[in-house]
């Protein structure tokens, strides 16, 4: 009979870890799908809004195709930064955090599953966007599509760095008003509607939301390298970021 | 090599001190129960164990290493059940432990964890619609799922009915008859006294008394109280050694049908170990 609840320790393969915990991390988010659909709402409202009607000023003619790559630089943020922030900020506060920290996932392990969990999610956002923008008359460039997809993994990464911090830092009513006020206030002067005033490196950084979205202008509009300002703002985000926050961040 | 030995333990709170410089070795293979009121520090002691907490001062070794720097290899080996994971997530039962049993080399499976903890028929229920008990119960699936060398058990019979308390000890006595090494911290006395092969009281941040159920806080020595009905009149002496009074008594023929003879429960040791402290 000795034996059946014998000791026998040890930690399975991180990578092991890893794929579980970002699987865990899908599930819980298709459970939450209604919450992935209502994210994409803003975004579609403004494509359409801005897009098919001279609601705004442009510095174009082309009105979607200023606007859709704002739209798609919009919904990284808000599904990475906002949506993570939120969600994660919960899930510390209810204890969920806390039970993973007492198992073999270590903390670098959680914001990768968590980051890597919140690309997936991006990418199927980013398709539905696009497909709508597409069939209301977008046309983009197709020439420059690696970097406009580079641009919005660091963007994300790096959104998703700030969020795990400010969720690991701040009660979870804080991290939600805190997410929202800086969602609102980089959709205002993003550059998301009408064109932000020219940013140096140093305002690109401060502007993450900004430099995404004329990153993707560039490439997808018309098919250009995006600005070297730009590629070392939106590098330093997702590099010091998710450092801060493999650092400091806390299961309870 | 001890599963865990404490010297000097100490942790600070705005110049409070929670933990007030304890020693306390735990044996390979024991269980040992923590006792104490709310606020003694038990908590604090245990989550410094974990790794969950740094400590202010003192030396920790748990399965030797460090908890303070170990890694998740160690982590690994250890076995956690959290006082208060209140846990709201959107998965079942059977989706969380068997979540959790994927980060182990050989877990067990996550069915027969969920039937040692008594919830087989909660299985596919999501944890959030579940009693505080249940959860509780799920706690400690998680906590075994991954065949622990020592498992930590952060007062585990909280919000258990009876029945689930005893299936509840005696998953716990067949873990400890494997090999597996149990720090437990509770309220309850009859739990300690069931489980505890020794058992540690803590009061305001330090160890008031420490022993086996039989003997903390010289309770196997304290006095026997006899009482018996002396026609009509109720007699009660207090003597070291009962029987040559009982012997003394049945002498002289009293009465002896109402003999009771008592020795101080853990529970009155426990009441005046922590009442010295106030």
């Amino acid at each position: 009979m000795s034996g059946t609840f014998a000791p026998a320790p040890g930690r399975a393969p991180m990578r092991t870890i890893l794929g579980r915990q970002i699987r865990m991390e899908l599930l819980l988010t298709a459970r939450r799908g209604e919450a992935v659909v209502l994210a994409m709402g803003v975004p579609l409202l403004v494509m359409l809004g801005a897009g098919l009607f001279d609601v705004t000023n442009l510095p174009t003619d082309d009105r979607l195709g200023y606007v859709v790559p704002g739209v798609l630089a919009l919904t990284v943020m808000s599904t990475a930064f906002t949506g993570q922030a939120i969600t994660t900020g919960y899930e510390r506060s209810y204890g969920v955090l806390k039970r993973l920290g007492a198992s073999p996932l270590t903390r670098p392990g959680l914001l990768l599953a968590k980051t890597a969990a919140v690309l997936a999610q991006i990418v199927v956002q980013v398709l539905v966007l696009a497909l709508v923008g597409l069939a209301v008359g977008w046309r983009p460039e197709a020439g420059a599509l690696i970097p406009a997809l580079g641009v919005t993994v660091l963007a994300a990464a790096g959104y998703s760095g700030l969020a795990l911090l400010l969720a690991s830092v701040l009660k979870p009513e804080t991290t939600t008003g805190a997410a929202t006020l800086i969602y609102v206030v980089m959709l205002s002067i993003g550059g998301i509607m009408f064109s932000a005033p020219a940013l140096g490196a140093a305002g690109w950084f401060l502007l993450p939301l900004a430099a995404h979205a004329e990153a993707l202008r560039a490439t997808l509009m018309h098919g250009d390298a995006v600005p070297a300002g730009i590629w070392l703002a939106l590098a330093a985000w997702a590099i010091v970021w998710p450092a801060l926050a493999a650092r400091g961040f806390r299961w309870e | 090599m001890e599963a865990i030995e404490v010297t000097g333990l100490r942790k600070t709170y705005g110049g409070r001190d929670a933990v007030a410089g304890i020693d306390l070795v735990v044996a390979r293979g024991e269980i040992f129960a923590l006792l104490g009121p709310n606020g003694a520090g038990k908590t604090t002691t245990v989550e410094i164990l974990e790794g969950h907490r740094r400590r202010s001062a003192g030396d920790v070794r748990v399965l030797g290493e460090d908890p303070g720097r170990a890694g998740s290899a160690w982590r690994a080996r250890i076995g956690i059940v959290l006082q208060d994971a209140d846990d709201a997530a959107d998965l079942t039962v059977h989706e969380m432990v068997r979540h959790i049993a994927g980060f182990y080399p050989d877990p067990r499976t996550s069915d027969e964890v969920i039937e040692l903890v008594g919830l087989g028929a909660k299985r596919n229920a999501k944890i959030r619609t579940l009693s505080g008990g249940q959860r509780r119960r799920v706690d400690v699936a998680l906590g075994i799922v991954g065949r622990p060398e020592l498992l930590f058990l952060d007062e585990p019979t909280t919000g258990f009915d009876p029945e689930a308390r005893r299936r509840f000890w005696d998953l716990i006595r067949t873990l400890a008859g494997d090999g597996t090494t149990i720090l437990l911290t509770t309220h309850y006395l009859d739990e300690a006294e069931a489980l505890a092969d020794r058992l540690a009281v803590m009061a305001g941040g330090g160890i008031v008394a420490e022993g086996t159920p039989a003997t903390l806080g010289g309770r196997g020595a304290g006095q026997a109280r006899v009482s018996w009905m002396d026609g009509g009149t109720a007699r009660t002496e207090q003597v070291s050694d009962p029987s040559d009074l009982i012997r003394g008594l049945v002498a002289s023929g009293a009465d002896l049908s109402t003999l009771t003879i008592t020795r101080p429960t853990l529970e009155d040791t426990y009441l005046n170990l922590i009442g010295a402290q106030r």
